[in-house]
Parts: structure tokens; C-alpha cells; sequence
């Protein structure tokens, strides 16, 4: 009987053959448990949490019910590491093969995959293992309510990070250097050297400090990690860790549908020209691939959310049909959901997948609201704005130490919800020692500020 | 184990084969226990609360208790609900098409109820021993435990093995003592023989007095016509935390429960409860068929004895010196008697027909706890009274 590494290598070399570029992928085949585990981490070695917990066992209510099937994991790396099942079929776990070396090629090209790459390295899950270690130290040498504690913070708040500062940034200056760059700047030298104008006299050093944080500051994670007052070092770490796993998820989160589009779209034309494998084989592989890359769930005609799987899936087809897969790769390395849904996404793909807008209103009601297709674009990718979060910041780092969150709640259309908010400042301040507040909007739109304590 | 594929161009992928340790791995079990240590632990902050609940108490003989609870939330940042919800769909139907109607009752549907986590509502249940409940209710109340009665007369007799003697019976002959003693003879002896009558030691048994342990509470209630409902859930809290709290002390209780309107009956604890009555109130039947219990089956020199009893404290004005004549015959017997009278707030500065009986047995009988209440929070207050008062008393006579 064959077995799914006689197929590895000869899919692999089709893949090559084909242009998929990507570093190498460890297979591992596990037990759905372990599997299980992973889904719910995010990461096959994370460190450990009570939240998890929770998450696992909704995970496991759901796959009890029947609701949800977890094929594979795939972490990009170098080299890449993918989990699969251990009870899939044959069939299943070659298509999964197939489906893992795309996300392997789209992790190697897509620029956002890159630039983690490149500022944090290739070997991730080895570091989150690592950090996993040490808090597993941390809580033998500081005790579990401490160590617990700093990470109801930083876990919390753990989408709150500047995605695009770089993930070592420098401390802000002590002083504001306004004057020095003032004098730099090409435009204002050449501008002095026009005739009639005089030399500025160099203004008086600034001798006040700069105010903290000079800018609204949206790295949560990272402003309190360098500017906690109290925090211990290994604290700090903490923050850190969350921050670096955070910057990692951060790629697979904004490239949801491309990546899973990108993946379903290459293992489906891998089997397709894969000749060597058996018919029955093949037959079956892509009912699998039908069960994964559907609209809905059987025997319905409708479905309130968009797998991300058959939108990518049909938009790469679509990409590729019409402009050639030189062009699809470029859009593979230069977009994320975003660019890719408001470019990609045209009328009339959207009217052949019947794609539409609906209201649910508080009472239960659910109710068509049109197939605009901007309407369409936006509602697709509004839950993947800002990290899927809330977008907050600090505004204020007071003398005595208060820090102040500030809530845009303009931008974001209406307030914050109060009761899970002042769950969250008081889990910050447990960390943060000293006062925390946070301005937002409450039921009626006014300002509202939350304090703790 | 794990297996190299030859790959032409490029780094070649590796695939392992199943490795059995991951069977072990069990994190999001571990976390999951923490979760459930946490969610322990907000229990214990409320036990009050879910104590109180009458399936708690109906629950008790099974020694633990099942407390509904909800997951706890990791909180995030996250907007406040929208009047109504906007997404992207697929499938047929044009605008204004209803895809669901609206439900009949916001929180009947257990997703929707309560705070729209999108992850729906899980419950589940934990299991708790009564044991750890009451350790920590009284922990939180500061409860003190009770004393066993410290009079001499307390006492059970029984065999213990004490020393070894060079005459007994066979049976009791200690092989071990015996060889022992032969080779310590043959030590020192110049031609010992290998065994001698002298040698043999044989185990010897005392009777000896122990102060008893066991215990028996005697619950009584007024169930006549002017008990209602809320004051028989009140009388059961309250004897199901006493009954709790002698069995932290004592090894072994006994219980009987009584029941009384002008006449007195014993009743198993399931009918007890259920039980009601109509007429007048005649407290003396009950005392005396106390007393019948002390002298068949509750021997006061072997149990240390405990009355508990519930009225509203109406009692017939003619009954008032057949009653307190029982009482004081009955008191020396009890290590303690609690009172519980349960009035409404408009009744709560007369004086009862109880009260006045029980006041004036209190000059000499200390033992009596009397408390007033009518509500479940007045039946905390009357048991760290009673238990409280206990104490000093046990304290005194020591």
C-alpha cells in the first residue's frame, strides 16, 4: 500500500517544475489532539495561558458537534513546518501536501511574509518555544498569580502592536531635535540662500524633555514594555515575547483570503497535472478539495460569511484566467487582503459567486441589504481592519506615572465596550502599578473616560 | 523516525512519521484545568450565594454539589454592539429579502442572550465536595469548630493491646517477643535448650474509656399553619449548615428530625421537609418527644446532643409551663440548643410567647442560642452566632 511520502517527492518536483518557489517544508503527521492544540495556539509551542484553555474547549464543543475539521497547520520558516493528521485519508493528506507547498510559496514571496522575515529571522516557532520555556521559568521562580497576571495584560492586548514600525525600534529621543532637523532639511538651506532672506537665528536649545510619547502611541505593547515604570525586567519580556509572536500572526491574519486562496488554487492544479497518481486516488482528493473550497455548508443556498477558501480560490482562477499567472504571482508579492479584494475583486466575479451585503439586526433579524460591489468589498474586509481590533493608543504618559489610553472613536464609528474595556485597564494596571485611564464614547457618542483605579 | 526525500534542486522537504509522544502533549488540557482552578476560585469568593440555592442544600447528602458556571472571558478591547450587525454573504436572494425573522424573545436563544461573545454561550458544570464548600464557608466565616462535651461521663469502652504478659492464651502468643526473649536467654546461657516456657510472651488486652465522638442533632420544626413556604426554605438552609457543621466536628452524627403542630412526629429527612400541618402550636410535644429520644436512642452519656429549632415563635399561651417545665429537663442532657425564630421585620420588637420561655431559661442554662430572622442573609448572622456562642461556651466549661 502506498503511503503519502511515496507521492511527496514527485509532487514536490512538480511543484518546481511548475515555478513554486519556497523553503523547505517538515512534515510532521500527528494526532488530531496535537493538532487541536496547535489551531488553538497558533503556534505548536506556545506559552501557556488560561485562555487557551478556554479556547480549546470551545474547539472541542465545536468538532464534537461536527462544525469544523482541521486538515492541516502550516507555519512559515525556514524551513516551513506543516501538521498533518494523522487519521486523514490518504487522499486527504496528499492533498494537503499539495495545499502546503502553496502557502509555503506564497510565505516566500508575499512582501509582508518577507519583511517579518527579515527583521525577526526564519526560525519563530523555535523562538516561541523558547519563550514558552523561560515563562514556564518565570512562573517556578515568580509564581503562577505573577507570571499570570503580566499575561492577562499582554495577551489582551496583544493585537495592539505598530505593524508598520520595525520590531526593534529605538526609544524615542530624550529631546525633541526639531532645530538641528530643521536646519538639515535641503529645502530650508536652499531657501536661505535665496537672496533677501536672512539667516534664522538657530532657536534656543529646547531644555524642557520631550513629551511621552511625542506621537500617539498604537504600539501598546511595546510603549509599555520600554516605558512601564515599575515593570521587572522579566516582565518586560513578557510584553516583548507577546509582541514578536504578534508580528508573526500578523502576515497570516492581513493575507487571510489571498494566502488560502493562493494554497487551495495550487493544490488544486498540482493534482490536476499530477499524472503519477492513481485515479481513485485523484477522484477522491478532489472531493475532499470540494468539501474545503465551497461556498456554503451542504444543502444550503445561502451563507452569512465568505470562505475565505472558495473566494480566494475562485478570485486566483479568475486572476490567472485573465491576466496569466506572471501577473497573478505579482499580485501575490506586492498585496494583502485588502489591495487584493478592492482591486481583484470585480462586478462581475462578485455577481457569478452571488456575493451579497446583509443586516443583522440586534432582534435577531437578518435581513439582504444589496450586491453593491464596493458595499461588498468593504463588508468582506472590514473585520480585518486594524489588526481586527479596536484602534487605541497612548496619548499620555502623566508625570506621576498615569497612563493614558486614548480611543478613536471617530474613526472606528462608535465607543468601546465599557464593561470588557475596564476588565482590560485593570488587568494593564496590575502590570502598570500606577493609574491607567482610557478616553472613549460611550452608548450616546460622548466622550467618556474609564479609570482604574 | 523521520525520513529524508531525495529532491532534485533545492533543499528537499522532510516528512516524519507519527511520533507517539505527542499522545502526552496536553496543553490546552493544563490550561484548561487552570481555567477551571480560576473559575474555582470565583465560586469560592460567592459560596454564599450558590450555597444558599435550595438545590444545594436538597443536594448535600450526596457530598458533593454540581455548580452551573459560565467560561470565563478573557477580556479585549472590542466596540460596543452596533444597533445591527453589517457583513458579506453568499448565495441567492435580492435586497430587503429576509433571511431570518426576527426572534420572538431576545435571550431565549442562548447565543444571543447574553453579551454576543460570537462564540456562544457555553455553561458547564463543576463538581464540588461538600467538605471543601464548607471548609471554605467556614474559613470565610471565621466559624470556630465545635467541642465535644468534656464531661467524664462521655464515654465509649474499648479493647486496646497494651504490653505482653508470660501467660495467656494461644491465640495471643507473640512469635516475634518470644524468639526475641530465647535468643537474648541463649546469649548469655552456657548450654541453652532452644526454647523454655519462660520465653513465651503473650499480647494482653485492656479495656480502656475513650470520650464518645458521636453526635446527634435533634431538628425541630414548627410546621403549624403560620409556617409559610419562604420560612420553610429559610428553616432548611439553616438546618442543613448546622447539621454541616457538627458533622466538621464529630466522626459520627446521628439526626431526627421532628416535626410539631400540637402534636409532635419524627419524620425521615425527605418527608420533613414536605411536611405541613394546620392548627394551633403546642411546643411542648415536641421537647418532650426530645426528651423520649434522649432517653431510647441518643444515651446523653454517649452522644453529645444537639437541638436545633425553628418556629415564629407563637406558641400557645397555656402551653407556656408544660413547655418550659420539658425544657428544663431536657437542657442538661444537650450540649447546645439553637433557637431560630423567623419573623417578618413588622414582628421583630414584640416579644414571642418562645422567646419569653427560652429568654428565661437562658439565666441558667448558657447553652441556649436565640436568633431572630427573615432572610437568608439573617440565617448567616444566626449561625456564626450560635456557632460563635458554642465556642465560648465549650471554652468556659474547659
Amino acid at each position: 500500500m502506498s503511503t503519502v511520502s511515496d507521492f511527496v517527492p514527485r509532487v514536490e518536483a512538480l511543484a518546481r517544475r511548475l515555478g513554486l518557489d519556497y523553503h523547505p517544508v517538515d512534515f510532521e503527521i500527528v494526532p488530531m489532539t496535537f493538532m487541536m492544540e496547535v489551531a488553538v495556539y497558533g503556534l505548536p509551542v506556545r506559552m501557556p495561558h488560561w485562555s487557551f484553555g478556554v479556547r480549546y474547549m470551545h474547539e472541542l464543543i465545536r468538532r464534537s458537534m461536527g462544525h469544523s475539521r482541521i486538515f492541516e497547520v502550516m507555519f512559515p520558516g525556514d524551513p516551513c513546518h506543516a501538521y498533518l493528521v494523522s487519521n486523514n485519508t490518504l487522499a486527504e493528506n496528499t492533498l494537503v501536501i499539495a495545499h502546503v507547498l502553496g502557502h509555503a510559496d506564497f510565505a516566500r514571496n508575499n512582501q509582508l511574509f518577507t519583511r517579518f522575515e527579515q527583521m525577526a529571522g526564519t526560525h519563530i516557532v523555535e523562538h516561541a518555544a523558547a519563550q514558552a520555556h523561560r515563562i514556564e521559568a518565570a512562573v517556578a521562580e515568580h509564581g503562577q498569580q505573577r507570571v499570570e497576571a503580566v499575561l492577562d495584560a499582554a495577551l489582551a492586548l496583544e493585537a495592539h502592536v505598530d505593524v508598520n514600525a520595525e520590531l526593534h525600534r529605538p526609544l524615542y529621543p530624550a529631546h525633541p531635535d526639531t532645530t538641528e532637523r530643521a536646519a538639515a532639511d535641503p529645502f530650508r538651506k536652499r531657501f536661505q540662500r535665496l537672496p533677501g532672506e536672512k539667516e534664522t537665528p538657530a532657536a534656543p536649545k529646547e531644555p524642557s524633555r520631550a513629551p511621552l510619547p511625542p506621537n500617539p502611541e498604537y504600539d501598546l505593547l511595546w510603549f509599555i514594555a520600554h516605558y512601564g515604570p515599575e515593570l521587572e525586567d522579566w516582565e518586560r519580556d513578557i510584553f516583548l515575547a507577546v509582541r514578536e509572536e504578534s508580528f508573526y500572526f500578523h502576515p497570516l491574519f492581513a493575507c487571510h483570503i489571498m494566502n488560502e486562496g493562493w494554497a487551495s488554487y495550487w493544490h488544486a492544479r498540482l493534482l490536476r497535472e499530477a499524472d503519477f497518481l492513481p485515479e481513485n486516488l485523484y477522484v477522491d482528493a478532489i472531493k475532499a478539495h470540494s468539501d474545503v473550497v465551497r461556498p456554503f455548508a451542504a444543502k444550503q443556498q445561502t451563507a452569512l460569511a465568505v470562505n475565505p477558501y472558495h473566494l480566494g480560490f475562485s478570485m486566483w482562477e479568475h486572476i490567472v484566467e485573465k491576466q496569466g499567472i506572471e501577473a497573478a504571482r505579482q499580485v501575490c508579492r506586492e498585496e494583502d487582503d485588502f489591495g487584493f479584494i478592492r482591486n481583484y475583486l470585480d462586478r462581475g466575479l462578485a455577481e457569478k459567486l452571488g456575493l451579497f451585503t446583509y443586516e443583522a439586526r440586534q432582534d435577531g433579524e437578518i435581513k439582504i441589504t444589496g450586491r453593491d460591489i464596493d458595499e461588498v468589498r468593504e463588508a468582506i474586509l472590514a473585520p480585518r481592519f486594524n489588526y481586527g481590533v479596536p484602534r487605541i493608543h497612548v496619548s499620555e504618559l502623566r508625570h506621576d506615572g498615569t497612563l493614558v489610553l486614548g480611543h478613536d472613536h471617530a474613526g472606528d464609528g462608535r465607543g468601546l465596550d465599557l464593561e470588557r474595556a475596564a476588565r482590560v485597564l485593570a488587568y494593564l494596571q496590575r502590570v502598570w502599578r500606577r493609574p491607567v485611564a482610557l478616553n472613549t464614547a460611550d452608548a450616546q457618542g460622548a466622550a467618556h473616560e474609564i479609570k482604574c483605579p | 523516525m523521520s525520513q529524508d526525500v531525495p529532491f532534485p534542486g533545492g533543499q528537499p522537504s522532510r516528512i516524519s512519521a507519527e511520533t507517539s509522544w505527542y499522545d502526552l502533549f496536553s496543553r490546552g488540557a493544563r490550561d484548561w484545568l487552570r481555567h477551571n482552578e480560576k473559575v474555582r476560585d470565583a465560586v469560592r469568593q460567592r459560596v454564599r450565594e450558590f450555597i444558599s440555592s435550595p438545590d444545594v442544600v436538597t443536594r448535600g447528602e450526596g457530598r458533593t454539589v454540581l455548580v452551573p458556571v459560565r467560561l470565563l472571558e478573557h477580556a479585549r478591547f472590542r466596540l460596543r454592539d452596533p444597533e445591527a450587525q453589517a457583513g458579506a454573504g453568499q448565495g441567492e436572494g435580492k435586497a430587503g429579502q429576509v433571511l431570518r425573522p426576527a426572534q420572538p424573545q431576545p435571550g431565549d436563544d442562548g447565543e444571543n442572550g447574553r453579551g454576543g461573545t460570537g462564540e456562544g454561550e457555553v455553561t458547564f458544570v463543576l463538581e464540588f465536595k461538600i467538605d471543601d464548600v464548607l471548609d471554605w464557608l467556614w474559613d470565610e466565616m471565621k466559624l470556630p469548630d465545635l467541642k465535644p462535651k468534656q464531661s467524664t461521663a462521655v464515654e465509649d469502652a474499648e479493647l486496646v493491646r497494651e504490653g505482653w504478659d508470660r501467660r495467656g492464651a494461644r491465640s495471643r502468643l507473640d512469635r516475634r517477643r518470644t524468639v526475641k526473649e530465647a535468643v537474648k536467654r541463649r546469649a548469655v546461657q552456657e548450654h541453652p535448650v532452644p526454647f523454655t516456657d519462660d520465653d513465651l510472651r503473650f499480647r494482653q488486652l485492656v479495656r480502656r474509656r475513650k470520650p464518645a465522638t458521636n453526635a446527634a442533632v435533634m431538628f425541630a420544626l414548627d410546621v403549624s399553619g403560620s409556617m409559610g413556604e419562604a420560612e420553610r426554605v429559610l428553616a432548611k438552609t439553616f438546618f442543613f449548615l448546622a447539621l454541616h457543621g457538627v458533622r466538621r466536628q464529630y466522626p459520627k452524627v446521628e439526626t431526627a428530625f421532628l416535626a410539631h403542630t400540637v402534636e409532635a412526629w419524627e419524620f425521615s429527612e425527605e418527608d420533613f421537609f414536605r411536611t405541613s400541618g394546620t392548627g394551633g402550636t403546642t411546643a411542648s410535644s415536641v421537647f418532650k418527644l426530645c426528651l423520649d429520644l434522649t432517653r431510647e436512642r441518643f444515651d446523653p452519656a454517649r452522644y453529645n446532643l444537639y437541638l436545633f429549632y425553628v418556629s415564629d415563635g407563637e406558641n400557645a399561651s397555656e402551653d407556656r409551663e408544660a413547655a418550659a417545665a420539658a425544657l428544663r429537663e431536657l437542657l442538661p442532657e444537650l450540649n447546645y440548643l439553637g433557637y431560630v425564630e423567623i419573623r417578618s421585620a413588622s414582628g421583630r420588637f414584640s416579644e414571642t410567647e418562645m422567646r419569653r420561655i427560652l429568654g428565661e431559661l437562658q439565666h441558667d442554662h448558657p447553652a441556649i442560642g436565640i436568633q431572630q430572622g427573615a432572610r437568608q442573609e439573617d440565617i448567616w448572622t444566626a449561625l456564626r452566632a450560635f456557632f460563635q456562642q458554642q465556642a465560648e461556651q465549650a471554652q468556659a466549661a474547659g
